[in-house]
């Protein structure tokens, strides 16, 4: 059996007498898409940042890489990237300049080469010479991908990518997510709040409830386990009883 | 610490600066009109008081180097803004980046504000007022080494405030040097101030600068002593800050407040 890329053990976060993320174990195999699914409030950026480095936990392990990413921070990021709905970039770069700067922060070879294929790939081309400014927010969150897959990491953390990008350039990101995978074998943990994809790119999921995995299995694994037809149907379920809590 | 981490940083302040009039005419703007509104009153008070000798070579020659601190202050500050600005924090300290090399990086950026600035108000000052500041000879070099140090002392101390308190305390980024102008002395001797005060002055290395330009002007011997307190002063409160802003960091980390700068 193949090691995973990434551990979580007994995770948590306290912020005073706040937890947002209770106790949370689980790890990801290489080349698995993990999805990471629960309401607003339920921990899910919260685990991410702190997956990245920039929130420490109160207690737990993160280990990635099989190292610990408390003591090879350094050594775990350079494998690793994120791309988010709720980040931007710099907005006065252009979009050639800001994926310029990436490369070099990373210490990337043959950058000219890596950008005209990461803009391809996104088809972002003609958005080359355009000042991140202009850009519509589909076309920013088109251009945080391209960061993320820019630097071809191992692993990748993806916070609602699809969130504000039409159906079509949607479809088209979940299939190069699936293309990538399949091509370079990486690893991503994904967060939605559209069920439909989650259930259409997740090999696994893990069910976040007041920072504590309250299911744990496939798409249809979970909404058996909850007696209900879909996963939706599960997430109106827990989202309402946490609300009401 | 990576060179190419710290360049990646550099180059995009470049690519910022070089499309963004607004931040070029900011570098060069305020240096500009200082020098030229306090160096008119300068001529003038030296023309109605003839009696002071060299009134206008301790003016200009004090509003010069106060300026390279303020912008190597700036330097530091700014820099960190442009990120908090751009919600670009996350990026960065997502990444490998160390926050050591984020901080040489923000120190380069202050080298070329102040480079920027000195090379424009030598000029001017040479031009509007044929003064010279390069009078004052090479005392200037461990002068402005000096001055950019404490900029740096400043700088990374308000980054720190920022970093903890958020944006809303963006405003310490313009203003937090001038506290500390009263008790550098640019303008007038440390025995000017109250009794209470000099302390106070005593342990700020920028007062032993500008004590250290008067007695060079006033040809009152090398400012040798003044140069080491300030040498002394600087490494001191230099290694405090930076511990300081690893402290900060380690705590914004810890209560999640650097993933909430800028919103």
């Amino acid at each position: 059996m193949t090691a995973p890329v990434l551990q979580v053990a007994n995770l948590c976060k306290r912020f005073g007498d706040f937890t947002a993320v209770d106790d949370v174990s689980f790890s990801m195999r290489p080349g698995e898409i993990l999805g990471l699914l629960g309401p607003n409030g339920a921990g899910k950026t919260t685990t991410i940042h702190m997956l990245l480095g920039l929130i420490t936990p109160t207690a737990g392990s993160i280990r990635m890489f099989g190292l610990d990413l408390a003591t090879h921070r350094e050594t775990i990021l350079e494998r690793v990237n994120f791309s988010s709905t709720y980040i931007s970039m710099p907005q006065s770069l252009t979009v050639e300049e800001n994926l310029w700067v990436v490369a070099r922060l990373y210490g990337m070879a043959d950058i000219a080469r890596r950008v005209d294929q990461v803009l391809k790939k996104l088809e972002i081309e003609e958005l080359r010479q355009k000042v991140t400014r202009h850009l519509s927010s589909g076309q920013l969150t088109r251009l945080t991908l391209a960061k993320a897959f820019l630097t071809e990491p191992k692993v990748l953390f993806l916070d609602e990518p699809t969130a504000s990008l039409d159906p079509d350039i949607a479809q088209k990101i979940r299939a190069l997510l699936k293309e990538a995978r399949r091509s370079s074998g990486i690893s991503i943990l994904y967060t939605s709040h559209n069920m439909r994809e989650m259930e259409e790119m997740s090999d696994r999921i893990i069910f976040l409830q007041r920072g504590k995995i309250v299911a744990e299995g496939t798409a249809r694994q979970i909404a058996d386990r909850f007696g209900q037809a879909d996963l939706e149907e599960v997430f109106l379920k827990l989202a309402r009883e946490s609300r009401d809590a | 610490m990576k060179l190419h981490r710290v360049i990646a940083l550099l180059t995009r302040h470049v690519y910022l600066y070089r499309r963004s009039l607004p931040r070029i005419m900011e570098i060069f703007y305020w240096p500009f009109l200082d020098l030229v509104i306090w160096g008119f009153i300068t001529l003038y008070l030296a023309r109605a008081q003839s009696h002071l000798p060299g009134f206008v070579a301790f003016f200009l020659g004090a509003l010069i180097l106060w300026d390279m601190l303020f912008r190597s202050h700036q330097g530091i500050t700014i820099s960190f803004l442009e990120e908090v600005w751009a919600r670009n924090l996350m990026n960065l300290f997502a990444s490998p980046l160390k926050p050591g090399e984020f901080l040489a990086a923000t120190m380069l950026m202050s080298i070329f504000k102040v480079t920027c600035v000195s090379v424009v108000m030598i000029l001017c000052a040479l031009v509007f007022y044929s003064y010279n500041v390069l009078m004052i000879g090479l005392w200037l070099i461990p002068f402005v080494f000096n001055l950019v140090l404490m900029g740096w002392v400043i700088g990374v101390f308000t980054t720190s405030l920022i970093m903890r308190f958020g944006q809303e305390a963006e405003v310490l980024a313009w203003s937090m040097v001038f506290l500390f102008q009263p008790i550098s002395c640019v303008f007038y001797p440390m025995d000017i101030l109250p009794r209470w005060l000099q302390p106070l002055a005593m342990i700020n290395p920028a007062a032993h600068i500008f004590e250290g330009l008067r007695a060079v002007l006033n040809a009152a011997g090398a400012p040798g002593q003044e140069l080491l307190w300030a040498f002394g002063l600087n490494g001191l409160l230099l290694v405090a800050v930076i511990m300081w802003f690893y402290r900060t960091f380690a705590y914004c980390k810890a209560h999640g407040l650097l993933v909430r700068v800028g919103e």
